[in-house]
């Protein structure tokens, strides 16, 4: 580089925190120090303690294999992603994340030592404060994410698969791994459970109910006609059976916990198992449905307290380039057409969508005025920033935030793909017609309950062949895939120990489509 | 804040996952090493391979939406030119279709690709290969011991006595037992002495019999007491043969082509390859003839050229002299492998079949002849003619089951050749 160009470039920065492309643990918490206070006094971000560990990129490859969790327990698939990665990695193909940051209390956040001292602030800003900013305020995190056990449970649920391992073989275990891996997506709460009744308020619940009939009580009602006997006796056994299956507390969408708490078959060890994959499933189902919203929100904060930091000339105008270059590579979108295309990046969308709230707090234009009255020139983007980051997922954050000028900005539109016809219909584009109807369209696209099949329990032939019977509630005609249901099935099968009959029912009509069957194979 | 610096933290943290993903793709996997091994060179056999596996045994199914069912709608950025009620005929690819993205799950996928370490190749390679005789050897040399550390004994030779082990425990019990310290003993003096000059009847005898006890103590609880004394044991280990001489001989004659010779340095290399994996330490010697024979260096064994007759007893007999001058049986697994076009000096082969027969087998592990022809493929060999050398050396083989000879005609046969050589449970020529 040339000198005079350098020099250049520190002149304009009064005080930098750092020159030069090195880093070294006293710049890193000079500049840490200075991020928090832009981040607290200025942004009003509210965090967990955070830990900073350095790792190289082979330690990062090793975060990536397990699911980018500090420790995990031994699975080969495990190896097979670490295995693909690094494949990648040498070829060239793909570079590694600059970060990786972990929901727990203290929040962990990985930086690579190859990051050059700028990457590292960058990094700092993006994990640091603005996924842990994220993490510790979004409902969906503060409901489903203990972050303050998930290190532990963890650490419990690897030294408990290889004390398995130890007792009952590999084999033995992999086998369990593999079937409760296969229904991991379907192994998750997504309501809170009801808490159950305890004797007292049963009790008094049982008397509230014994008094209201009293006092409504009137003779008249004896004179309705009652039922013949044997409509009766049909209606009796119905009724039974709903019984039975509310006991078994069907339906049940979460499969696993119903095969772990169900299953007539399987011994402790194996349940154990089940939880524990069933359990680092439900760790990580508030991060599918909040993907845009976090690496919106992070990729936000970062952007905001680089410039801030540029600002106040604590970074060089050469470290302020490399930062622009990086960060517009993050937030770059490829059209559908480009071969780069792999669906929204959530970089991009979620920092434009933030930044664009933003604009209609602070200039708003007539156009806000009309389709966000509550928050065009309101004057405080940071209060409404942080309240939609702690109230709404992605799904309802682009169905209430999504604005027209964004829908412009990536010239988004929204295309029907009816299998029944020859060719593709452009429903609605980015124009007045079309704004809201791209909006609620991409809403549902962010839904994960229409993103994943809608499987259920919903009865078992607990007097027959203790057959499990499962429903995947077909909505637009949209059926599974053959092949890997039928994997799926079987894996399912060995589990429950007996056979497994999967339903394909359409929502609307009730009206069964399809039925897949699997038996239990011989071991 | 808190900076940790995880970097000096123990590396392959993820290796036990990696074993189990080849422990469970280990056929696929098996066979996709010999793919690669079909067309690589063997320059490169000791490198890490890049492998394709199909993913059938290594698949993670779940459940998911056909695509190609019912309505769906696509919400995608990046319109040019459509507008509302547009029809765009179906993309045959995944083309807008909100792509997903190249997936380690492995669904849609035809094959997994990655790569294989070196030492996981050359594993695979290897797995179902075994040196012949290799146990036996390592029987027969019950005379090479080694000594091993195996801590603390009570009885021993004077030259095992462990100073630092003897006067821990020395010092142990007389702390126990509270010798007083030699310091001890002149304080009390000095203090008599004093208490002499000054007079003092009382305090001299006070002081005198205090010196008395102190002096007593001493002596009875010696300074290095019998059961203080530690020698340090050894175990005799017998200790495996892991030395291994290979002999590289081969004819470099006019009749010997280029192509030929690639084929035998292919094969070289391979036992090479296939011994440093065995023995812990390999020499190689390279023997090359016409019609005489000389030890040379590895490049000038494969790279300069020789014109001259061909008798191959030559290239045996320097074998030998090196073998009994370097390489003394006892010590070393000899290892000796020829290769030649099958060319010979008429009246030689004889001589050959009674020096490898009488001297040189029973000195070897192994020994393998090689037997390359012009890169012709079968017709090189077989049916027509037998050459001298092949013809002589089938008298020797029946009766030494530890002697192997094979012919290659060109390099695709190599591999085929060796694994048919070292395959595990008996070789045959």
């Amino acid at each position: 580089m040339p000198n005079g160009f350098a020099d250049a470039a520190q002149l304009r920065a009064e005080m930098p925190l750092f020159t030069g492309p090195n880093w070294d643990f006293g710049s890193l918490r000079r500049v840490n120090d200075a991020i928090e206070r832009i981040a607290f006094d200025e942004l009003g971000l509210d965090i967990y303690p955070v830990q900073i560990e350095v790792i190289t990129s082979e330690q990062m490859l090793d975060a990536y294999s397990s699911v980018g969790l500090p420790l995990m327990y031994h699975h080969w698939s495990f190896g097979k992603r670490f295995a693909y990665h690094e494949t990648l990695y040498r070829k060239g193909l793909q570079g590694l994340a600059y970060e990786i940051v972990i929901n727990s209390n203290p929040v962990i956040c990985y930086i690579m030592e190859e990051n050059s001292m700028t990457m590292q602030t960058l990094v700092i800003a993006h994990a640091a404060f603005g996924h842990n900013h994220f993490f510790k305020n979004n409902y969906l995190f503060r409901q489903w994410t203990d972050a303050d056990g998930i290190l532990d449970y963890l650490s419990f649920a690897r030294d408990y698969v290889s004390k398995c391992e130890e007792r009952y073989g590999l084999e033995a275990v992999e086998r369990v791994l593999d079937a409760a891996h296969a229904l991991k997506e379907h192994g998750v709460n997504r309501y809170a459970h009801r808490s159950r009744p305890n004797l007292a308020e049963e009790q008094r619940r049982t008397d509230e109910r014994r008094a209201h009939e009293e006092a409504t009580y009137n003779d008249l009602w004896r004179t309705v006609p009652q039922l013949s006997k044997d409509e009766e006796g049909t209606e009796a056994s119905e009724k039974q059976k709903e019984e039975l299956r509310s006991q078994l507390g069907l339906p049940e969408e979460n499969l696993l916990y119903f095969i772990e708490k169900r299953a007539p078959r399987l011994e402790d060890w194996q349940r154990e198992l089940i939880r524990i994959v069933r359990n680092v499933s439900q760790y990580f189902y508030p991060q599918k449905q909040l993907q845009l919203m976090n690496e919106g929100c992070a990729t936000f904060v970062h952007y905001e307290i680089m410039n801030r930091l540029h600002d106040k000339g604590l970074i060089t105008e050469g470290s302020m380039l490399e930062f622009l270059h990086s960060h517009s590579s993050v937030v770059f979108q490829p059209g559908f057409d480009d071969p780069r295309f792999s669906g929204f990046n959530p970089y991009a969308l979620g920092f434009a969508m933030m930044s664009d709230i933003r604009r209609m707090c602070e200039k708003p234009t007539p156009e806000d005025h009309e389709y966000f009255p509550e928050i065009a020139g309101c004057g405080d983007p940071f209060g409404v920033l942080r309240h939609a980051w702690a109230n709404y997922r992605d799904e309802s954050f682009v169905l209430q935030y999504l604005s027209p000028a964004v829908i412009r900005h990536f010239k988004i539109f929204q295309i029907a793909d009816d299998s029944s016809k020859p060719s593709l219909r452009v429903e609605a584009i980015h124009d007045e017609v079309g704004y809201r109807r791209v909006r609620s369209a991409l809403s549902k696209q962010y839904d994960l309950s229409r993103r994943e099949p809608d499987i259920q329990v919903v009865d078992v032939d607990l007097t027959g062949d203790r057959c499990l019977i499962l429903a995947h509630y077909v909505h637009d005609g949209v059926l599974l895939d053959e092949k890997t249901c039928r994997s799926v099935l079987r894996y399912a099968a060995f589990l429950w120990g007996y056979a497994v009959k999967l339903l394909e029912i359409e929502a609307a009509t009730d009206k069964t489509l399809k039925t897949y069957e699997a038996a239990v194979e011989p071991a | 804040m808190n900076i940790v610096d995880r970097r000096p933290n123990p590396k392959g943290k993820s290796l036990s996952n990696r074993q189990r993903f080849l422990g469970r793709a280990r056929v696929e996997v098996k066979s996709a090493v010999q793919e690669a091994l079909r067309k690589r060179k063997v320059a490169d056999v000791e490198h890490g391979e890049k492998v394709a596996i199909p993913t059938r045994g290594i698949s993670e199914p779940i459940f998911h939406h056909n695509r190609r069912t019912g309505k769906t709608d696509h919400v995608i950025p990046g319109n040019k030119e459509y507008v509302r009620g547009d029809e765009i005929p179906r993309p045959t690819g995944g083309e807008g279709q909100g792509g997903r993205e190249g997936s380690p799950d492995g669904s849609g996928e035809d094959a997994f690709e990655f790569t294989l370490t070196r030492e996981e190749f050359l594993d695979m390679f290897f797995e179902d290969l075994e040196l012949p005789d290799l146990v036996k050897k390592s029987l027969k040399d019950t005379t090479a011991v080694d000594l091993q550390r195996a801590g603390y004994t009570v009885t021993g030779t004077p030259s095992n006595l462990s100073v630092p082990r003897t006067l821990r425990n020395s010092m142990g019990r007389r702390i126990a037992l509270r010798r007083p310290k030699l310091s001890e003993i002149e304080a009390a003096q000095q203090a008599l002495e004093e208490a002499r000059t000054a007079g003092d009847e009382a305090e001299i005898d006070r002081l005198t019999r205090e010196f008395e006890r102190l002096e007593r103590r001493s002596k009875i609880i010696p300074y290095i007491d019998p059961i203080d004394v530690r020698y340090r044991r050894f175990d005799r280990v017998p200790k495996p043969n892991t030395e291994a001489v290979m002999f590289c001989l081969m004819d470099v004659s006019g009749s010997m082509t280029e192509a030929m010779k690639d084929l035998a340095k292919r094969f070289f290399m391979l036992l090479h390859v296939f011994l440093t994996r065995r023995y812990r330490h390999v020499d190689v010697v390279f023997i090359r003839h016409t019609s005489t024979a000389e030890e040379v260096d590895e490049e000038t064994f494969f790279y300069s050229r020789e014109t001259g007759g061909t008798v191959v007893s030559t290239a045996l007999e320097k074998m030998l002299e090196i073998a009994r001058a370097r390489y003394p049986m006892d010590r070393w697994n000899i290892y000796g492998a020829q290769a030649s076009d099958g060319d010979n000096y008429g009246a030689d082969s004889s001589r050959c079949v009674s020096l490898l027969g009488g001297e040189v087998l029973p000195l070897c592990q192994y020994f393998a002849y090689v037997e390359v022809g012009d890169g012709m493929g079968g017709s090189l060999t077989g049916l027509s003619r037998d050459s001298d050398l092949w013809r002589a050396y089938s008298e020797v083989a029946p009766a030494h089951p530890h002697f192997a000879m094979r012919r290659v005609g060109d390099p695709a046969q190599i591999f085929t050749v060796f694994h048919e050589l070292f395959a595990k449970g008996g070789v045959r020529a």
